[in-house]
This record gives C-alpha cells, structure tokens and sequence, in this order.
C-alpha cells in the first residue's frame, strides 16, 4: 500500500474544509479526484504535501509505511511526494538550474548519496526536458519567471521528471493549458509511469482523463468522498453534472 | 551626553603634535576644522541626517588616537589574507589611518598617475583638500578633518585610463605582533582624496578589514573631484567585526558628461554609517549609486545619500537593498534635490529591504524636492518577509526551508550584485554574499582563528 488516508480533518485559518477523508492508493495505481469548485481537492493536495497555511486536526496519513503528517514537507518530497501546482509560484533571481540542483543533491543528501557532479546533472536535465518538449533557454531563466501559462505545467511535469517521485500529486495541471500542450503534459506523465509508482489527478473535465487512464475515480463533495467508480464515472459527470450525485446522498 | 569634549581636550592638549606628524596642506585647515567641530559639536538624532544613527554613543568611549604615528608592525598580506582574494588588482595597503609605503604592487600605473600617499604630494592636494568636505556642514568631516594626519591620494591625468582595478585595503589593527601590554581600543581617521582630470578612468575598490579583536572607531572621508567625461568607479566592501564603528561620508563632484558607479556593500560589521554628497555640477553626467547590506546581530547600518541635480541633462539611479536578520537595524535616508533650472534631470530612487525576524529593524525615508518642471523622477521603498509561496514551492521539491531562505535571499542580494561593473569583485561578491548567509564568513572574525 503506497498511501492511505484515514478520517482526514483540515483547516485553514477557523474553517474545517476536510471533513473525514479516507483513501487507499497501491503501487502503480491512478486515482482521479473531481468535484466542485470549493469543495476540498486542492486542500487534500496541499495537506498530503504538508503546505504550514493548513492545519490537521484529525485522521491519519500514512506513505509506504511513514507518518506522514509528522514529517516535514522536504522529507516528504524526499520519501518520493510529489504536487505539481495548480499555480507554480515564480521565484525571481533563483534561476531553474540552480533550483532543480539544489531539489536533486538535497534528495541525494537524504539518501546517503554524493552530490550529482555539473556534467552529470546537465545530462540528466537534458534528458528529461525531452520528455514534455521544454525549451532549453527556460534553465537559464529564474523559476517559471516570464513563463507562460503552458510552460509552467509543462515545468512542473519536468520537475516531476527529475525528481521520480513514487506518488505524483497533479492538481488541476490541465487547467489553462490548449489541447496540444495538454497531450505533451499527459504523454509526458505517462511516460513517468512505471508499476511501482501511482497518481492521483484532480481535474475538472474528463478530457485529460481520457489521456491518463485512472483505474478510479473519486468523487469530493464537502470535505469527504462521497462516490468512487470507474473511468465511465468522469463520463457521467462531464455529461450531467453534479447534482444526480448529490440527489444520491441525500441533498440539494 | 557632551561626548565632543574629550575631543576638544585632546586637540587643545596635543595640537602640536597632530601638527607635527601631519604635512603641511592638511595642518593649513586644521585649525578652521577644529573651531567647525566646537561650533557644532556631535548631531543628535534631532537632527535629520542623523535620526538613525545615535553618534553621541558613538564617539563617546574613550579611544586611543596614534598621534605620534607609532609604527603599529603588521604584515598586511597575513591580515588581509583570508577572505578576500587577490583581485588581480593593483594592491595597496593603508594601515589604519597610514599609507602603507613598504609594500606596494609591481605594476607599473600609466605615466602621470598617483597613487600613494597625502604626505608624499603636498603642493598638489592643497588646491583640493577639505574643498568638497566641508568642515562647517558636518561634524564628524570637522573632527576627522581635524585629527587626520595621513591619507590616500589617487590622481589620473587628463585622458589617462587605468584599466587595472586600484584595491586598496584598510587594515584596523591596534595591537602590535608580540604585544607584551594590553594596548587601547583605536580610533582612526581615514582620509582620501580622488582627482580624475578631463577624460580619465580609474576603478577604485576600498575593502574594510578588521585584523584584530579591538573595539575600532574609523571615521573615513572620501573626496572626489570627477572632471568631464572622467569615470569613476568606487566600490566600498566593509568586512569587518561586530566591535567596530565606521563613520564614512563621501563627497563626490561630478563634471559634465562624467560617470560615477559607487557600490557600497556591508557584509558584516558592527555599527555603520555611510554618508553620501553627490554634486552634478556639470551637464550630461551620470551616476549609478548601489548599496547591499546584510546584517544580523545586533548590527547597525546606516546609509544616508543627497544627491544634487545642479544643472540639466543628468541622471542619477539609485538601488539599496538590505537582508536583516536576528536583532538588526537598518536604515535608509535618500534624498534627491532637483534644483530650480535642472531641466530633463532623470532620478530614480530605490530601496527594497527584507526583515527576517519580527526584532529585526528597518528605517526607510526615500525624499524627494524638485523645484524644476521638466524632470522625471520616481523613489519606491518596500519592507517585507521572504515569500512564503515561494519557500513552501521549494520544500515540497526537497529543498530545507534554511537552504530555501538562503536561495531567496541570495537571489535578492544578487539583484545588486548583477549590477556591478568590476567582475572579478561580482563573483567573488557572489561567492562571499552566499558565504555570509550560511554564517561562514563570522567564523573569520578578524582573521584571529586563521593565524
């Protein structure tokens, strides 16, 4: 078992936003989580990832085996987490060679391993920007400074890429994104793909789903997950909406 | 606090001896200084410039003044030797407040030019010292001008361009090597005096060092007369340690289409003020005025700038930026006056700063006065914490939230640094800058370990 969730609380500042989340992902598994607008995915990402702004007040996460909630947000990137943000943050002055450097020798550092020496990196850098069609000017650049909105997503998939993490969190990475770069983003995460590493994918529209096959879907409503089904689930609610599964729990 | 009288006393008491040990143009405005200095006595903080900096504290301990000019033997290679690199620059010494004349670089400067000391070129400095500085406006200009007995005198003759980097290290030492007493805390007087004539270049980097343990005062005044179409590049690096006051006012006159860069960086120190007087008297000229500052501690750094568009056609630009950690205090006083008939002038002003800890301190007051109606003008100053989107975007990658800070801050010191023209001193900037933010560069306190 890669990850699993067990009652889950959060808040930010005095309001509770999740409400009891319980989910188990195994190894090589994709897990797509939708829902409406407000109702908790991008929070569940950022708890798993332990973002300080949200606080846990109940439940359990454990990852391979670890605490998560106990471990700091480095030493979770480290044990193989990985977010691609649904807004990544521009750091001017810190260019993305010197970031991606700094990411990749801190994990080696925790693994016991010698820093990655120049010629070494740029190889492997060079290799997996390949992967989502990054345009080589972008290392010199501060990180995603002057980026447009599809080479932000496309430098998160690279990011991902470099790090090979075991569990890729990626929230809402089609949004803001054309059709082509959507296919380069989704090809590039299935290509990262392997039996020992799993997803989860929070998205609105089933379009990148029929791109990144989940095995399940979720559905989020309120803090808890309220439905989980197959792929024809992302279908059913690209046509109808939301509101047949809230008629089925009992609401509005 | 009457923190002047001791002072006062001193001068009334030894004036022959300051007189004696001091060359003839700088004992012709002694006296005028000292009657400057009991007439004005140490600013209080009532008084504008001086509002961030108590200097009555400053100067009131009790130092010792080398009067006589007791050689105090060092060997300034050792001293200086371990943070900052040969530059491959022309290297010149000043030992306290003295020109150090026993060891001086290989290379031969282009014909005319002069670099040495105050003493050694008495009938030339008469036409141009205390000129720019004068000892009526400032008190603490009144009492260096007043004690100093020796200097730097930096000439370039008309059209002449030094293309090497003239680096001149100020070595604070008090105690002699084997000292067999305690020797007293050392107040020096430093004294530069810069003349680039029509046409000249010259790149100037003045690096501040601490080369013992001693609580050190360093009052230090710059003047430079920068002729048209002169260029002048001043880098000033203070290095040294937490028990150590400078008190630095620069005067700089700038003459038609003349360029001026002055970079002042402070990467470690104990109590700092650096005053800047920046004339455009002739049309056409241009200065880039840059300062970073990192500080922690209970470090004090003050930066106080003027500069007056006289005539039309200059521009000037200015960007400080300070890193304030633990229970630091900063401050930044700029003012930009524009005066009447100074058309076109273009002026911008800028002062970012970063505070670390909630005990940490910053002071900003970006002015400006225009009486002309033709100019564009623009200051901004910003205070605020590291980026907190940004710090959480670098740990989820796996980066420490120390090594994530240290990124940040770098990359906003840096911001000055890209600035900089003189290379070799940018990547060695660069390098020093991370250093200090990882705490290495306080383990080299006055090189006392290193010996």
């Amino acid at each position: 078992m890669m990850l699993e969730v067990k009652n889950l609380h959060a808040k930010i500042g005095e309001k509770e936003i999740l409400k009891g989340i319980d989910l188990v992902i195994n190894d090589g598994e994709t897990h797509a989580i939708m829902g409406p607008n407000g109702s908790g995915k991008s929070t569940l990402s950022a708890v798993l990832v332990g973002n300080p702004l949200y606080e846990v007040t109940e439940g359990e996460a454990w990852f391979n085996g670890k605490n998560l909630l106990e471990m700091k947000p480095e030493d979770r990137a480290h044990e193989g987490l990985f977010l691609s943000f649904q807004y990544p943050v521009e750091i001017p002055g810190v260019s993305m060679t010197n970031f991606m450097k700094a990411a990749i020798n801190e994990k080696r550092k925790y693994q016991g391993l010698e820093p990655m020496n120049a010629a070494e990196f740029l190889k492997l850098q060079r290799e997996k920007r390949k992967i989502v069609e990054l345009d080589s000017k972008l290392a010199n650049r501060s990180v995603n400074e002057g980026f447009s909105g599809g080479e932000k997503k496309r430098n998160e998939i690279f990011q991902m890429a470099m790090l090979e993490p075991k569990l890729s969190i990626l929230d809402e990475t089609d949004s803001g994104l054309d059709v082509d770069a959507m296919r380069i983003v989704a090809e590039g995460v299935n290509k990262l793909q392997t039996p020992e590493t799993s997803c989860i994918v929070i998205t609105h529209y089933d379009r990148l789903l029929e791109m990144i096959r989940p095995q399940y879907v979720h559905v989020l409503y309120k803090g808890r997950i309220v439905k989980t089904g197959g792929p024809e689930l992302a279908v059913q609610i690209q046509e109808h909406g939301y509101d047949w599964i809230k008629e089925e729990i009992g609401e509005e | 606090m009457a923190s002047e009288q001791q002072y006062i006393d001193l001068y009334e008491q030894a004036r022959q001896m300051v007189f004696d040990h001091a060359p003839e143009a700088m004992n012709a405005v002694r006296d005028q200084a000292f009657e400057d200095f009991k007439a004005q006595g140490f600013p209080s903080k009532r008084v504008e410039r001086y509002k961030y900096t108590d200097l009555q504290k400053l100067f009131a301990p009790d130092y010792g003044v080398n009067i006589n000019r007791l050689e105090i033997p060092v060997d300034p290679y050792e001293a200086f030797h371990c943070d900052v690199p040969n530059l491959s620059t022309s290297l010149y010494f000043v030992v306290n407040d003295a020109f150090y004349h026993k060891v001086q670089p290989q290379v031969h400067l282009p014909e005319g030019v002069i670099v040495g000391s105050l003493r050694d070129n008495p009938g030339f400095i008469a036409k141009y010292y205390a000129r720019l500085a004068k000892t009526s406006e400032d008190a603490v200009t009144a009492l260096n001008t007043m004690l100093a007995q020796d200097g730097l005198l930096v000439y370039v003759p008309k059209n002449v361009k030094v293309d090497r980097a003239i680096q001149v290290i100020n070595i604070l030492k008090a105690t002699p090597q084997n000292a067999q007493r305690q020797v007293p805390d050392l107040m020096v007087n430093r004294r530069v005096l810069i003349v680039l004539e029509e046409g000249a270049e010259i790149k100037m980097l003045f690096c501040d060092h601490a080369a013992d343990d001693k609580n050190f005062l360093a009052t230090q005044v710059i003047e430079a007369y920068v002729g048209d179409n002169a260029s002048l590049d001043l880098y000033c690096l203070e290095e040294t340690h937490a028990k150590n006051v400078r008190v630095s006012n620069v005067y700089i006159d700038q003459q038609a289409n003349s360029r001026v860069n002055h970079n002042v960086i402070t990467l470690h120190n104990g109590t700092t003020r650096n005053k800047l007087d920046l004339t455009f008297s002739g049309e056409g000229a241009e200065c880039a005025c840059y300062g970073c500052v990192i500080a922690d501690k209970q470090q004090h750094v003050d930066n106080n700038t003027l500069i007056v568009h006289k005539v039309p056609h200059c521009t000037s630009n200015e960007l400080y930026k300070y890193v304030l950690d633990d229970q630091a205090v900063g401050a930044f006083a700029g003012r930009v006056l524009v005066e009447h008939g100074a058309q076109k002038t273009t002026s911008q002003m800028t002062n970012q700063n970063l505070t670390a800890t909630r005990e940490a301190h910053m002071f900003t007051q970006p002015m400006l006065e225009i009486y002309a109606d033709d100019v564009k003008c623009a200051h901004g100053s910003t205070v605020g914490q590291l980026n907190d989107a940004a710090l959480f975007y670098m740990r989820q990658r796996g980066i420490s939230l120390a090594e994530a800070k240290l990124l940040l801050q770098n990359a906003f010191i840096n911001e000055v640094i890209d600035h900089m023209q003189l290379e070799p001193l940018r990547d060695r900037l660069h390098y020093l800058v991370e250093k200090r933010f990882r705490g290495e560069l306080n383990k080299c306190e006055g090189c006392k370990l290193c010996k």
